[in-house]
């Protein structure tokens, strides 16, 4: 049971890293460039829906806070930075990015401070519900399953169903062939940004509750979504659900069981802190196992 | 068109010995090697210790310079080479310290000597490891795997509680050196800037060499470099093996400076410092580490001393540096005194 | 005798296209064979499945009797196999002789030096300038690449090609890009080399082929039509039809 419980977990975690990795994906693979800031907007989601919830205690007003704010936040980048890196090399990108997440997160721990915001899980939404027998999960968690299987499903739709999809799978193998075929590229890029950004800004809100909402809880995100687009293959959203997944499950298994398995063959505290320390890395030691195999990534070119 | 007219930057250099940038460059030689006697007699001793940490970051940011300047290789995980030297240096003292031995077989030491020895061998190992497995990828995916490679090694020492884990690990003295004292702080600063120095000659001789003009071909067109032969793995995995120690070195260096080690040394904030400095002077140029890691060290310093909130300024400086030019301080300078 | 360069059955599909179908050649040492095809027959794409650059599908590629299909483009370099590129490639930051020179050095195989100035050897900057006489850019030297002109490019991509001492070398499209002079230049250039080295000629320009070629193939949505010598070809009623369309028309 507590193996399912754990699996659950890692399902939850691994979904949510899913959201934030299809807009990095997405963004690396159609328009070639790369965003540090990415995990600001995580970031800017989570601060906004906690300060609105702080505030006005309504959830719903929160939910549409973060995701807004991100959106806002998103396009402003966009606007004042992003457009005029398209053209230039992923050095500059990298460095201009990189600038971006010194100021936002200095800038956040000025407005805010840096003590950490503590979010409460709504009271609708607490307390737990027997799946099986002997199986009670958070419905919170639950909940964040269920939204991050709708956005994968909404994304699939999207990407396979639609003409807008069609480009972003054109755009993922063939860029300068969407160029040439006439689209109005500044438009699809800023649509993209703002889907990237809104992903984002969605996983922090739902995260909120779950984390502790900090400057700097975005970078810790978004190089574990790096690892996930590395792991499922650049501009696959595909690769990127699978990638997720594995991940999720891997770091979050580990993290549960290692430590009683490594007890095992040696003594108490030793085994405890090198469980420590291999759980911690192990998504980074799959992303290795996988660029061995295949460094491409697994589900490369199949968006 | 002729010939004649056409000479390369190369082809006039040799006629310009006492050109501006050579007189320039001499001015520079003797402030530095008189600087601590400057220091005392201004009585601003710190101005020693800013100088010892700006010719640490210039080997780092020289390493970088190798394979990101040179090299062409967008690389974030630099500060895991910095870490790990710095590591090297805490580990080996923290032993030395307890009399104790690195997994029941390496004596701590401290020797100043054989910890900067171990340092850069085992960055090269590292580097090896790390590199190996990058180097099969290039372009955005490489920026992300050097990313999290310096990640893994930051959580990695973060666990590692025997070794201080997220406090890192104190040095209560410097480790010494043969006829010197290198606890002196002056001392120190000359270690520092005579490594830095004879780094520079490395990186000047390897620039030049057969091998650094496969590695500047790489960059500039790799099909053609294919096209005559050339296995880019090869040379890459070399020139990122090199750079790793190259860092290591520096880590160990100013482990031994700050006489302190900790994780914050391979965090990717730090690859990122490591980048500025290197763009801020001027990528794929000999001089421009030197200069950006001058700028970096100075800048952070002087912004630290104005506001806590100094990353702030120091990204808002960073953005507008990206956005506004191309080639940083050396290209800059290079216009200034005549040639573009 | 072996030949200097055999494919057997080459095929390459794109998802639903097929590139390369069935492609069969062989080519004695010291010939030259054009390889041409209206637009989109897939030309370049045999010549990338040869160099290594584009992974075939099926089918065999005999280098001098050696199988090299499954080995890397650089090391197939080393097996002496050159190619020149449609767009000449050069390295941009270097001068014409640097450019030479760099290939010398990478055949005398001397590259993990690292205390030597590559710029300064003598015997590499020697046969560079040897090479660059070859190809008419002896006076030309020390010119960057962005000061030469588009024939002058394919000059010099050729005398690096040359400097690695090929057993064959595939030259796509040589004449894109030239003036009429600078074609000339160019033919007058491979002339001089047939013979002395194995030529795999892709070419749009068919005076240039007719003049070069011993033996011609004839590609059309990546299958050999036709191969035979130039008056074969210039005869071959198949080979008119799918350059000219239907119906006889004087060209």
């Amino acid at each position: 049971m507590i193996v399912l419980e754990q699996i659950l977990n890692g399902v939850q975690f691994g979904l949510t890293l899913f959201l934030m990795s299809a807009g990095l994906t997405l963004i690396f693979g159609i328009m070639g460039v790369i965003n540090l800031a990415h995990g600001s907007l995580y970031m800017i989601g989570a601060y906004a829906a906690a300060l609105v919830a702080a505030q006005t205690g309504s959830v719903g007003l929160a939910f549409v806070s973060g995701l807004a704010a991100a959106a806002v936040s998103g396009a402003a980048i966009e606007f004042a930075v992003m457009r005029r890196l398209y053209a230039r090399d992923h050095l500059d990108q990298v460095l201009a990015t990189f600038a971006l997440i010194l100021i936002i997160n200095q800038g956040s721990s000025m407005l805010f401070g840096r003590q950490p915001l503590f979010v409460a899980i709504p009271s609708a939404l607490s307390g737990s519900v027997t799946l099986l027998p002997g199986l009670t999960y958070p419905i919170y968690r639950l909940l964040v399953i269920g939204l991050g299987l709708a956005v994968a499903a909404g994304l699939f739709w999207l990407i396979h169903r639609t003409r807008i999809g069609m480009l972003v799978r054109a755009g993922a193998t063939h860029r300068q062939m969407v160029r040439a075929l006439g689209v109005n590229v500044a438009l699809l890029y800023t649509a993209i940004f703002g889907l990237g950004a809104l992903l984002a800004g969605l996983v922090g809100v739902i995260a909120g509750p779950i984390t502790a909402v900090q400057v700097g809880m975005g970078e810790q995100v978004l190089i574990l979504a790096f690892v996930v687009v590395v792991i499922g293959g650049l501009g696959s959203v595909r690769g990127a659900f699978f990638g997720a997944l594995a991940a999720g499950l891997v770091d979050t298994l580990s993290r549960a069981f290692l430590p009683m398995l490594f007890r095992h063959v040696m003594a108490g505290s030793n085994a405890d802190a090198l469980a420590s320390g291999v759980s911690s890395i192990s998504i980074y030691l799959l992303m290795a196992l996988v660029l061995l195999i295949r460094p491409q990534g697994l589900l490369a070119g199949k968006p | 068109m002729t010939s004649d007219s056409l000479e390369t930057d190369r082809a006039r250099s040799p006629t310009r010995l006492l050109a501006p940038r050579s007189v320039a460059a001499a001015i520079a030689i003797v402030v530095l090697l008189l600087l601590p006697i400057g220091a005392s007699v201004a009585n601003t001793p710190s101005a020693t210790g800013l100088m010892t940490q700006v010719a640490i970051y210039a080997i780092a940011a020289m390493s970088l310079n190798l394979i990101l300047g040179y090299g062409g290789l967008v690389t974030f995980g630099h500060a895991a080479f910095f870490g790990t030297g710095g590591y090297v240096v805490g580990i080996l003292y923290q032993h030395f310290a307890e009399r104790s031995a690195f997994l029941g077989l390496v004596p701590g030491t401290d020797s100043l000597l054989v910890v900067l020895l171990a340092a850069v061998l085992i960055g090269a190992i590292v580097a090896a490891l790390i590199g190996s497995l990058s180097l099969r990828t290039s372009g955005v995916p490489f920026i992300m795997i050097t990313l999290a490679f310096s990640q893994m090694l930051f959580f990695l020492f973060v666990s590692l509680k025997t070794y201080g884990g997220d406090d890192g690990l104190m040095m209560r003295r410097r480790d010494v050196l043969p006829l010197v004292d290198a606890r002196d702080d002056v001392v120190y600063y000359y270690v520092c800037l005579g490594l830095a120095a004879g780094w520079f000659i490395l990186t000047a001789c390897l620039t030049r060499s057969p091998f650094g003009a496969v590695l500047s071909g790489l960059r500039q067109n790799e099909r053609r470099m294919i096209a005559i032969g050339v296995a880019p793995y090869r040379y890459r995995l070399v020139a990122f093996i090199i750079a790793g120690s190259g860092a290591a070195l520096a880590g160990a260096l100013m482990a031994n400076y700050l006489r302190f080690a900790s994780p914050d040394m391979m965090h990717w904030t730090k690859s990122g410092e490591l980048m500025m400095m290197v763009i801020l002077g001027g990528a794929g140029t000999l001089t421009g580490p030197l200069l950006g890691a001058a700028a970096m060290v100075t800048l952070e310093t002087m912004l630290a001393a104005q506001t806590e909130n100094w990353q702030f300024h120091l990204g808002i400086i960073l953005l507008a540096i990206v956005m506004l030019t191309h080639g940083g301080l050396a290209a800059l300078l290079r216009h200034i005194g005549g040639r573009s | 005798m072996m030949p200097a360069l055999e494919l057997r059955g080459l095929c390459k599909r794109f998802g639903g296209l097929t590139a390369t179908d069935q492609v069969n050649l062989s080519i004695p040492p010291g010939a030259l064979h054009a390889l041409i095809g209206p637009n989109g027959a897939g030309k370049t794409t045999l010549i990338n499945q040869v160099t290594g650059e584009l992974r075939h599908d099926a089918g065999t590629i005999f280098l001098g009797g050696v199988d090299v299909g499954g080995l890397p483009p650089w090391r197939r370099v080393q097996h002496g196999l050159a190619r020149t590129f449609q767009i000449a490639q050069l390295l941009p930051d270097e001068t014409a002789r640097d450019n030479v020179a760099l290939a010398v050095q990478a055949r005398q195989g001397h590259s993990f030096h690292f205390f030597a100035d590559a710029r300064k050897n003598s015997d590499t900057n020697a046969q560079a300038l040897q090479l660059l006489q070859e190809v008419g850019l002896a006076d030309r030297a020390t010119a960057r690449v962005a000061d030469l002109a588009q024939g002058e490019r394919k000059q010099l991509e050729l005398a690096a090609a040359l400097a690695i001492r090929p057993s064959l070398l595939l030259l796509d499209e040589p004449m894109a890009g030239l003036s009429a002079v600078e074609s000339q230049a160019m033919v007058e250039l491979l002339r001089r080399l047939k013979g002395r080295i194995t030529m795999v000629l892709v070419e749009h320009d068919t005076e240039a082929v007719f003049a070069l070629a011993d033996r011609i193939s004839v590609l059309v949505y990546g299958r050999v039509v036709a191969c035979g010598t130039g008056d074969e070809i210039r005869a071959d009623p198949v080979v008119r039809t799918a350059y000219l369309g239907e119906g006889d028309e004087e060209c």
